[in-house]
């Protein structure tokens, strides 16, 4: 579609490059309707469907006060004491009202429009993320930086001495590191930089810059966890990319090792890369689970893990709706970057 | 009446389990009988590197069997009853392994205490004194009574034994294989002209090759690759030495260590690597028919079919997979928790959360392998052998199994061996944010968990994670190895 339009109209400039791209972004957003719909259908069944609201107001009460009473005021207190998702007795004047007055669409439906209601402790869950996006963020973002460049750097080094033993030396490495749990790196880097050490504190957060000696040990603990497992697989992108045409060209001309790989090999191998990573950007405000768990960081990810353990379904369900928006806008961005990175791909 | 002291107990996990190991044995008999396959197993049982990873894993696989056979013991008839009208069983549900670990399991501590103590940890109120200090263990090191300065002397005496044990176990083995294998040793000794000279090691390195040759047929023996029959043969010896000593060494000590609540952590050790293996394959064998099935109907058929399977994968991948797995399991434990009824034992329980869990992963990771599948199927589906087919008038269903399906085994091999290590990973992650198994089962995931602040402790106790960490690391380690000799062997890329 975009190379055609582009071919058929050669005068309008910039906007034929631009204006079938909007197109397909529009369209590409509209599939993802049904997509999150879906996401919707899957979270309210599990959650209100195999185990009805009544098992999980006995639950949240506990044995000892579990009377119908008490289970009516948990129910009405939440918003859960609506059919599921047909109210046949709702007084709605256009049959709307059979849809809306339903848990489905109050608690599900609600949140396409950002209304994520209220978490257990009576917090506005929106809010809350917006607050704890920061933290997120202010980790995912340097590890994420950070790795790509010491990952390629490394996988660079592997295949600059490759079919040596120092290459196969530093494969094995790749391989155990991505053989130890991330739980190890995290209680491992934990106890030998903050507590023999003392370079920094175990954990904890602050606002501003002094937050920087409360990153460090995350960010550097996240950048080795992951070296492992994606120089690797930067290694053997590479190693495709060297035994292509043009490098045996650069060879022939003279150039040398180290010109052809960072001047070819590197600038080539950039484009799977890079769109094999733009999946990922989106998902980064998430934050990461353990990390941030283990560091005290008030982020997204320790959010999660809270809700998770105190059984706060709102907040859980929040989650997984905004893990599938972000998730499809970074199929969307994939998408879109390959575009940009080849133009031999055109958008249909 | 007579009957048995136990009663055989099949858990659900178990059977699966078995079912598992069974299908594996039935397709490498039936893999034998492919030449391509039979290249490609024959190459990766040249690779040094894979023949030590299967064997270590073969050893981890012997751990998890022996602690899948399960059973619950008679109880005594009470000493009142003249004969037991009714045979009654313990609650307890234990397995093969529990027996061979008696000696640890029965002999708890109260508390930490280190790799090879003979004193408790912690300083407590000595009994007979108002002083505080160290306890004597009630096992480790109890057999050497007072003479407390013979523990070294002791540990030395009993490695060294168990060493040699080991060794003789190894050599013994190797010379039952040598009989046993002479003949057929003798036929691939004709055929290969070994180098003459080698030592008792070759001997029975050729059995292994003759073992081994056996079972990959002719491949072996016409292929000018040989097995690696001497890095099996050395990882069984260290196997063996390791062994030996441990259990030489773990008839007085707890090798390495107590726990809190002074469990022997070698014993907790090494039931979870059932755990560990049960999620790595149980997962897989539901998440294989799913992913292989739906694949192919979408690459194969396309049009709405593809996009109905399409939309399904799609949607399934956008939900953050802890997420999804956390949601998952909190709904099962509350249908759990709400029907208490369902189980008689509480291992059933466990048994029944430890399958939820490999049932929940396995749904949420089918996506990879089924779009993995499809892409391969659009590329086969219009090749000329499939064209022909087609023009002959074969079924879509007949095509599909007989030309779409073998052709994608490869990659169905491949993505699950990749994916073991990854869920075995996972686990100790699930396990830590509290959506694992369940906590009475031992797993690693439970143990690190129980185990998270020790380092934070002063002084610190730092057995029971290194114990975890290293378990899982070998174990993982030896499988990502395996894993890459198969994929190079598999790979049509990478196989030459």
């Amino acid at each position: 579609m975009c190379s055609t339009t582009a071919n058929a109209s050669p005068s309008w400039g910039g906007s034929v490059y631009f204006a079938p791209m909007l197109a397909y972004i529009i369209r590409r957003l509209l599939y993802a309707v049904p997509i999150l719909l879906g996401v919707n259908l899957i979270t309210f069944v599990l959650f209100f469907v195999v185990n009805s609201p009544d098992d999980m107001a006995r639950m949240q009460l506990g044995i000892k006060r579990v009377t119908p009473e008490a289970i009516q005021k948990w129910k009405a207190e939440r918003g859960y004491d609506q059919p599921l998702i047909w109210n046949a007795t709702a007084a709605g004047s256009a049959g709307m009202a059979h849809l809306t007055e339903t848990v489905f669409f109050n608690k599900s439906m609600r949140m396409f429009a950002g209304d994520f209601g209220r978490a257990d402790d009576g917090r506005d869950i929106a809010s809350e993320i917006k607050h704890r996006a920061g933290p997120s963020l202010a980790i995912a973002v340097p590890t994420f930086i950070l790795g790509l460049g010491v990952a390629i750097a490394f996988a660079l080094l592997l295949v600059f001495f490759r079919a040596t033993r120092a290459d196969f030396f530093g494969v094995v490495l790749c391989v155990a590191m991505m053989s130890v749990s991330g739980l190890f790196y995290i209680i491992g880097g934990q106890w030998l930089v903050a507590k023999v050490w003392h370079w920094v504190p175990i954990s904890g957060y602050a606002t501003g810059f002094t937050a920087a000696k409360f990153l460090v040990l995350p960010v550097f603990i996240g950048v080795i966890a992951g070296l492992g497992a994606s120089a690797r697989w930067y290694r053997t992108i590479f190693l495709e990319e060297i035994t292509r045409d043009y490098v045996r060209t650069a060879r022939a001309k003279g150039a040398s090792e180290a010109a052809v790989l960072f001047r070819h090999v590197l600038r080539n191998a950039m484009i799977p890369i890079l769109t094999g990573v733009v999946a990922v950007i989106p998902t980064l405000f998430m934050g990461s689970l353990l990390t941030e768990s283990f560091f005290g960081i008030p982020g997204l990810g320790s959010y999660t893990i809270e809700a998770i353990n105190a059984q706060d379904f709102a907040v859980v369900r929040a989650m997984v709706f905004i893990g599938s928006v972000l998730y499809i806008l970074g199929l969307l961005a994939t998408d879109i970057s390959y575009t940009l990175a080849d133009p031999r791909v055109s958008l249909k | 009446m007579m009957s048995l002291p136990f009663q055989v107990v099949v858990l659900w996990s178990d059977a699966l389990f078995f079912g598992l190991v069974t299908a594996v044995v039935m397709l490498g008999m039936w893999a034998r009988r492919q030449a391509p396959l039979r290249h490609s197993w024959a190459r990766v049982a040249s690779d040094k590197v894979a023949m030590v990873s299967a064997t270590v894993l073969a050893a981890f696989l012997f751990v998890g069997v022996l602690d899948s056979l399960h059973y619950r013991a008679r109880l005594d008839a009470a000493p009142g009853q003249a004969v037991a009208q009714k045979i009654n069983y313990a609650v307890e549900v234990n397995s093969l392994l529990d027996v061979l670990l008696a000696p640890l399991r029965l002999h708890p501590e109260k508390t930490y205490s280190a790799p090879l103590a003979t004193h408790l940890f912690s300083k407590e109120p000595l009994p007979g004194s108002i002083e505080r200090g160290f306890p004597r263990l009630t096992w480790g090191g109890a057999h050497l009574g007072y003479a407390l300065e013979h523990r070294t002397i002791d540990i030395v005496q009993r490695s060294a034994l168990g060493a040699a044990g080991g060794l003789l176990l190894w050599l013994g083995l190797m010379s039952v294989m040598r009989l046993r294998f002479k003949r057929q040793g003798q036929a691939i000794e004709s055929a290969q002209k070994p180098g003459a000279g080698e030592a008792t090691m070759s001997q029975g390195g050729r059995a292994i090759n003759a073992l081994l040759a056996v079972a990959d047929g002719d491949a072996a023996r016409k292929s000018s690759r040989r097995v690696a029959s001497h890095a099996t043969l050395l990882t069984l010896l260290v196997l063996f030495l390791i062994m030996g000593v441990t259990m030489a060494l773990g008839s007085g000590y707890h090798v390495l260590g107590t726990d809190k609540v002074g469990q022997d952590v070698l014993y907790l050790s090494l039931k979870s690597i059932r755990t560990g293996l049960l999620i790595g394959t149980l997962t897989t064998l539901v998440m294989l028919p799913v992913a292989v099935l739906l694949g192919i109907l979408a690459g194969y058929l396309g049009g709405w079919v593809d996009d109905v399977i399409q939309y399904a994968y799609t949607t399934l991948n956008s939900i953050p997979g802890v997420l999804l797995i956390a949601a998952a399991v909190l709904m099962m434990q509350v249908v759990i928790d709400t029907h208490p009824d369902w189980f008689v034992t509480s291992a059933e329980r466990a048994d029944a959360r430890l399958l939820a869990l490999c049932l929940i992963l396995g749904m949420t990771s089918w996506t990879g392998l089924a779009r993995l599948l499809r892409g391969e199927t659009l590329k086969l589906r219009e090749l000329e052998f499939v064209q022909a087919a087609r023009a002959f008038g074969v079924s879509h269903f007949a095509i599909m199994q007989r030309h779409i399906l073998p052709n994608l085994m490869h990659i169905v091999l491949i993505a699950l061996v990749m994916d073991f290590s990854g869920l075995v990973l996972a686990e100790a992650v699930l396990s830590y944010v509290g959506v694992g198994v369940d906590p009475a089962t031992i797993s690693f995931g439970t143990m690190i968990n129980a185990a998270r602040m020790e380092l934070a402790r002063d002084p610190m106790v730092w057995w029971s994670l290194a114990a975890a960490f290293t378990f899982m690391f070998i174990l993982v380690l030896a499988a990502n190895l395996l894993t890459d000799a198969v994929r190079d062997a598999f790979d049509p890329r990478t196989a030459a």
